[in-house]
C-alpha cells in the first residue's frame, strides 16, 4: 500500500519487499534505510512520546536524536540506523517499554 | 580481545584520512562507524552513491571517493555498523555491531566521531516533519528521498547546500527562511580581508546563492519569531520578516543554524573542554597534534572544533603522524617534516571560517529560547523548567538533570545539552565555562543484555 507522502523517492531500481509496521504493509526498497524508506512510504508518525502521548517521526536521522523509534522483536531500535529486510515486522515502542535511559 | 595498534572511532574525513596515514606508517589500524559505509556525514554512502548521484550532489561529495579508496589497505580492519559505547582506561573500546558485543585494546585511541546539528528548538519543533537540514542531506544522499514541500529555516552555508541540491534534483523548497541579519553582516566585514585567502569557499558561496535566486526561491532575512504550526505533523510555518508578520504553508521544515562539535565520547574519558565564543559551542581542550589530557587519546575533525570537512582529513593526518611516531613507526623528525604541509593547508582551510562564524552566527529565539517551547525533547522540558530551576539555586547543568530530568532520555543530551547550559548561564548571570555541560557517563548509547551476553563471540568474529 502506497500513502500519499510529502516525500518523492529517485529511482534507484531496488527490489521492493514487503515490511509491517503497526499491522499495515508496506512495499520497501529491499536494503534502503529503514526511515527514509518508511518517510516516503507515507509514514507520518513513527512513535507516540512516553511522557505526553506526542507524535514524533525521524528528527536528524544520524542516529543521534532518537525520535525514530520503532520495536522490532520486542527490541526498540533507531528505524534511521535500520536497513529494510524481507518481511521486517515492526511496531510502535510501547509506552514504559521505550529503551533504557542514559540515566547517569 | 581484540588488539591493535591504534583504534579509531567515526569514519569520516577525519577517521579516514588517519587510518590511511597510520595504516601507511606501519601500524595496524582498526576503524568503527556505526554507519553501514564509510563516509561520515558529508560522505555518507559516498562509494555507493557517487555513480547514482555524484552529479546532483556536487564535486565536494564526490571528493570523499579518494579517502574511502585510502581503507583499502592491510593494515585496516574497518568495522562498520559498530556502535561504540564506552571507552576504558584510555585503551580499551566496547562496541556493538550486529547484535553482539565486542572489545578491543589499543595503544591509542583517535576519537573522530564529528558534529552533530546544533540545537535550534522554536515552537513546534517536535511535531513530524520537522528535520534538522543535515537529516535532509542524508536523506538526499543516502536514499535519494527529498522533501516536496519544504521551507528551510537558520542559517549558514549548509542551508544554501540543500537548497541548490533540492534545486537541482527539480523539488526546491518553498523558500528560505534565514535569520543572520544585516548587523551581523556588518560585524562580518573585518573578518573578509582573511577570508579571502579562502576564496575558493566564498566563490562556492555565491555561486549557490545565484542558483537559488535563478531558481526563483523566495529568501527571508533577520527572520524573527518563528514557530511551526500543526497538530499532528507540521503544516505551516509562521514568522515575521521585512516588518511583516507571514505564513507559509508546509509538509517539512528544516532547521539549521550551524554545526557544534559532538563531544559526547570525549566527555565520558573527562577531557577537558572550554566555551570557544566565536564558534558558540564547546571545544575539547588540545594541542596542536589534536592530543587530549588523556595521554593515549587524540580528537581530530569537527568534534575538535569546526572546521569542514578538508580540515577534518587534514587534522586526521596530523593526530596519525603523531601516533606513529609515539609508537616509534616513524621517527619524529619524519612526523614534522610531513606535518608540515599538511599544517599550512589547515590554516588556507580556516581562513573563512572567522568570517562565516560572525555572518551566520546562531538564531538568537532559538539559544534563548521563550518559556513554553520544549528544549529537551526525551522528557518534553520547556525552556520555562529550566529558567524556574535557575530561580531556585541550579547553577550546572548536572543539577538542572537532577531537578527536571533534561538530559536523562535515550539522546543523552545531544540535543538540548548547550540550550541548558546557555540557559543557566543567562539565568545566572555566569560564564559558559562557569556553568559547564552535562556530566556524560557510559552506555554513549543504550546496550542491551543481549549484545552483553554475546559479547565473547564477536571480539574473535570482528578480527576476520
Ligand atoms: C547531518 C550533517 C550533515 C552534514 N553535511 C555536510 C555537507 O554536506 N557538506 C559539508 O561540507 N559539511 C557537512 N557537514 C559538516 C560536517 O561536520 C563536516 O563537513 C565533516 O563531515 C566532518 O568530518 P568528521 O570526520 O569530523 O566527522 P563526520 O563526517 O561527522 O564523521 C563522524 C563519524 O563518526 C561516527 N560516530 C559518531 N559517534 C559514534 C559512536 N559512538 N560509535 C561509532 N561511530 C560513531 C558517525 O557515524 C560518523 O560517520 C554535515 C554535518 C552534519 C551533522
Ligand atoms: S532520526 Fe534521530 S536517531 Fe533516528
Amino acid at each position: 500500500m502506497k500513502t500519499a507522502s510529502s516525500f518523492l523517492e529517485l529511482e534507484e531500481g531496488r527490489p521492493l519487499v514487503p515490511v509491517w509496521f503497526e499491522g499495515r504493509e508496506l512495499q520497501l526498497p529491499k536494503g534502503s534505510n529503514l526511515a527514509a524508506a518508511m518517510l516516503a512510504a507515507g509514514v507520518g508518525t513513527f512513535r507516540y512520546t512516553p511522557v505526553s502521548g506526542a507524535p514524533r517521526a525521524p528528527f536528524c536521522m544520524m542516529g543521534a536524536c532518537f525520535d525514530c523509534l520503532v520495536e522490532v522483536d520486542g527490541v526498540t531500535r533507531q528505524a534511521c540506523m535500520l536497513e529494510v529486510t524481507d518481511g521486517l515486522r515492526l511496531s510502535m515502542p510501547r509506552k514504559g517499554r521505550d529503551v533504557t535511559d542514559a540515566d547517569n | 580481545m581484540q588488539i591493535t595498534d591504534l583504534v579509531i572511532i567515526g569514519a569520516g574525513p577525519a577517521g579516514m584520512a588517519a587510518a590511511a596515514t597510520a595504516a601507511n606508517a606501519g601500524l595496524h589500524v582498526i576503524l568503527l562507524d556505526e554507519q553501514r559505509r564509510p563516509g561520515g556525514q558529508i560522505y555518507r554512502d559516498v562509494d555507493r552513491v557517487a555513480p547514482i548521484r555524484g552529479e546532483l550532489l556536487g564535486k565536494d561529495y564526490i571528493d570523499g571517493l579518494p579517502l574511502t579508496a585510502g581503507l583499502d589497505h592491510g593494515n585496516i580492519t574497518h568495522i562498520s555498523g559498530a556502535v561504540v559505547w564506552s571507552i576504558e582506561e584510555g585503551i580499551r573500546v566496547l562496541y556493538t555491531a550486529d547484535g553482539r558485543g565486542g572489545a578491543i585494546e589499543a595503544k591509542r585511541i583517535l576519537i573522530a566521531t564529528g558534529a552533530l546539528e546544533r540545537p535550534m528548538p522554536l515552537p513546534g519543533w517536535t511535531l513530524p516533519g520537522v528535520m534538522t537540514a543535515g537529516a535532509a542531506q542524508i536523506l538526499l544522499k543516502q536514499s535519494g528521498v527529498l522533501s516536496k514541500n519544504a521551507v528551510l529555516v537558520g542559517s549558514g552555508p549548509l542551508l544554501y547546500l540543500i537548497a541548490a541540491q533540492m534545486i537541482r534534483a527539480g523539488t526546491p523548497p518553498l523558500a528560505l527562511v534565514e535569520t543572520q541579519t544585516r548587523a551581523d553582516f556588518l560585524r562580518a566585514l573585518p573578518h573578509l580581508g582573511g577570508a579571502l585567502r579562502g576564496w575558493r569557499y566564498l566563490f562556492k558561496g555565491l555561486t549557490m546563492l545565484s542558483e537559488i535566486r535563478r531558481a526563483g526561491v523566495r529568501r527571508y532575512t533577520s527572520a524573527t519569531n518563528i514557530s511551526i504550526e500543526g497538530e499532528t505533523s507540521a503544516d505551516g510555518i509562521r514568522f515575521i520578516a521585512g516588518g511583516k508578520p507571514r505564513h507559509i504553508p508546509c509538509d517539512t521544515v528544516l532547521l539549521h543554524h550551524g554545526v557544534v562539535p559532538n563531544t559526547q565520547a570525549a566527555r565520558s574519558i573527562d577531557v577537558a573542554h572550554h566555551w570557544d565564543a566565536r564558534q558558540h559551542c564547546f571545544v575539547p581542550n588540545l594541542d596542536d597534534w589534536g592530543g587530549t589530557n588523556v595521554e593515549t587519546v587524540h580528537i581530530a575533525g569537527d568534534g575538535a572544533g569546526i572546521g569542514g570537512a578538508k580540515a577534518a582529513a587534514l587534522a586526521g593526518r596530523l593526530a596519525a603522524l603523531k601516533t606513529a611516531a609515539d609508537l616509534g613507526a616513524i621517527s619524529t623528525i619524519e612526523r614534522d617534516t610531513a606535518a608540515k604541509p599538511i599544517r599550512r593547508r589547515i590554516a588556507r582551510e580556516l581562513a573563512v571560517r572567522p568570517f562565516l562564524d560572525a555572518v551566520f552566527p546562531p538564531a538568537i529565539e532559538a539559544t534563548k529560547p521563550a518559556d513554553a517551547t520544549i528544549i529537551c525533547r526525551c522528557e518534553e522540558i520547556t525552556a520555562g523548567d529550566i529558567r524556574r530551576h535557575a530561580g531556585i539555586g541550579c547553577v550546572g547543568p548536572n543539577q538542572a538533570k537532577a531537578f527536571s530530568r533534561a538530559g536523562m532520555g535515550p539522546c543523552q543530551g545531544r540535543y538540548c545539552g548547550l540550550t541548558v547550559s546557555s540557559l543557566l548561564a543567562e539565568a545566572n548571570s555566569a560564564t559558559m565555562d562557569e556553568t559547564g555541560y552535562y556530566r556524560i557517563r557510559p552506555p554513549l548509547k543504550p546496550v542491551t543484555l543481549g549484545e552483553l551476553a554475546a559479547m565473547g563471540g564477536s571480539v574473535n568474529s570482528a578480527t576476520n
